[in-house]
């Protein structure tokens, strides 16, 4: 793909992922989020949060499968993305779902695992989204590629997370997990060498 | 025609008192409209199997929250009631596969009148009134519902419990044809809750038929449920098939699924914690903000004497 196409997919592909978000916001201003408004943007945007960690993480096995290398350059905008849910997800989760109540909210992060988890997920993913730029690339050079392995971390605690918080019905957070498997064990050295794409 | 949707009644119809006092009338107007079969029938959007049909009952002055009731679609819409999905707009989506007609009750164990009773033949010596109690879920939501029912107690005292009796226990009607979730093992089926014998004597716990002056819609538990206001909603189960007086303290389904995480009691109590959620405080559906949760969901003058003594962080 030349350079050309990759800014149009960019630009495609920014536009899709910020409307989840923007269908939230519409759905919230028209009244139309159910009967439990604020549980639906809470939990909406954790589930956009993983989805988006996950859509990251595929970037590159699809680029193994491919060939196609020009796909690396999506994956720092969808990786933002997952922040930028995250983000919305906390604040949602602080603001609105606990209406800035501070001393429960202290109390979930501390005595709450699920809460406790997703937390940790979160404040690992701020170095993440700051060391993002190309002059921060530059600087952190192979220190970088290190840092940015916390995203396999990350990923599962954010799958421990969902998995916990359920209160019977765990099929959707194993779905997740078993995706999340399946991306991860392209990390491993005997399939990272697999080459289909020049067979 | 367009069909409405819930979601597409406009606000004025959904607001609490307009259907509480006019929803008799906008039913024979949907009626009118050719809708009433789509508002009642197999989509079971807003009201499934018999739920709708208005009730004769009287309303009780004593037992009732001066608080705003939660609208009738939104009450009947958000549901927890696994059987049928564990997302809450299942129960309204796919309720409509539960035939709460006819149905029987089997009575058994410690009693001198045991035995299968058919439902009309459980209701008929009682007069129903109305009751507004206040609705708190372990995951930190809340309603006020108009309920429609008769003291537990009064049907219980018909089957005469011996001494032996000091719990009681209900179940749920378990029939996957009816309730196609119960095919899944999400949870152990039936649903089983249990009281201890002077919870169920308590005045406050309540055999619900109706809502909002009508026969209960089935994802509200048709055709008969428990209501017990001082305690987490899981607690009042849902279309009860059997009732069964014991001696030793039963296993509830939640109890089974996570016994560190749910007790027997589970009486709301904003200074015990759920190991997943806060119960200081709570969101009143409607609301955005969060309003304080209190001990006993507000009925500690009613019912704290049954617990003195106990240790509520141990009983929970
Ligand atoms: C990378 C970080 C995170 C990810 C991937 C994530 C993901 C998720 C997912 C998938 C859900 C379930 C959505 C559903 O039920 O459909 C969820 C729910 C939730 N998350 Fe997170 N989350 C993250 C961080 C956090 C943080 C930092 C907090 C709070 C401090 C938090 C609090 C919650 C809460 C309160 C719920 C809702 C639980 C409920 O409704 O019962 N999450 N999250």
């Amino acid at each position: 793909m030349n350079p050309r196409g990759v800014r149009y997919l960019k630009l495609i592909l920014f536009v899709l992922s910020l409307t989840p978000a923007l269908l939230l916001l519409e759905g919230a201003l028209s009244d139309a989020l159910g009967t439990n408004p604020v549980e639906t943007l809470v939990r909406d945007t954790g589930q956009w949060t993983l989805r988006f960690l996950l859509i990251t993480l595929l970037i590159s096995p699809l680029r193994q499968l491919t060939g196609q290398s020009q796909l690396l350059r999506l994956r720092r905008m969808l990786g933002l993305f997952a922040f930028f849910y995250a983000l919305l997800h906390l604040s949602l989760y602080i603001g609105l779902d606990k209406f800035l109540y501070w001393d429960e909210i202290l109390n979930d992060i501390l005595d709450r695992p699920f809460i406790t988890i997703g937390m940790l997920a979160f404040v690992l993913l701020v170095p993440l989204a700051i060391t993002s730029t190309d002059a921060m690339m530059r600087r952190l050079g192979r220190n970088w590629v290190k840092l940015h392995k916390l995203v396999y971390v990350i990923a599962v605690a954010g799958v421990v997370h969902f998995y916990m918080l359920v209160k019977a019905d765990v099929t959707e957070p194993v779905i997740y997990g078993l995706i999340l498997a399946v991306l991860l064990m392209f990390r491993l050295p005997a399939i990272k060498r697999w080459r289909p794409f020049r067979a | 025609m367009l069909i409405k949707k819930p979601s597409d009644i406009s606000p004025s119809e959904i607001t609490p008192r307009e259907t509480y006092r006019d929803r008799r009338r906008f039913m024979q107007q949907m009626a009118g409209l050719g809708l009433g079969g789509v508002l009642m029938g197999a989509t079971g959007t807003a009201v499934a199997g018999y739920g709708g049909k208005p009730l004769n009952f009287t309303p009780s002055t004593k037992y009732r929250v001066d608080e705003k009731p939660t609208p009738y679609e939104d009450v009947t819409t958000y549901n927890n009631f696994y059987e049928f999905g564990t997302d809450k707009a299942s129960p309204a989506r796919r309720a409509h596969t539960l035939e709460p007609r006819p149905w029987s009750v089997v009575v058994e164990g410690a009693c001198a009148k045991p035995g299968r009773y058919d439902l009309e033949e459980i209701l008929k010596p009682h007069p129903l009134e109305e009751r507004i109690y206040r609705f708190r879920c372990v995951e930190g939501w809340s309603m006020v519902i108009p309920w429609v029912g008769f003291p537990l107690g009064d049907m219980l005292k018909r089957f005469e419990p011996t001494a032996a009796a000091k719990y009681v226990v209900f179940e749920t009607l378990y029939d996957p044809e009816q309730f196609p979730n119960q095919r899944g093992r999400v949870l152990d089926w039936p649903y089983l809750e249990g009281l201890r014998m002077d919870e169920a004597m308590h005045p406050l716990s309540l055999m619900v038929v109706g809502l909002y002056g009508e026969v209960l819609p089935n994802q509200n538990g048709a055709p008969m449920r428990l209501m017990v206001p001082w305690k987490y909603g899981f607690k009042s189960i849902k279309s009860i098939a059997k009732i069964r007086f014991v001696e030793e303290m039963p296993t509830s389904t939640w109890m089974r699924a996570n016994s560190r995480e749910y007790g027997f009691y589970s009486n709301v109590n904003p200074r015990v914690d759920h190991p997943r959620w806060s119960q200081q405080s709570e969101r009143r559906i409607g609301e955005w903000g969060r309003r304080k949760t209190l001990m006993f969901n507000g009925y500690g003058d009613e019912v704290a004497h049954l617990y003195s003594g106990m240790d509520l962080r141990k009983f929970f």
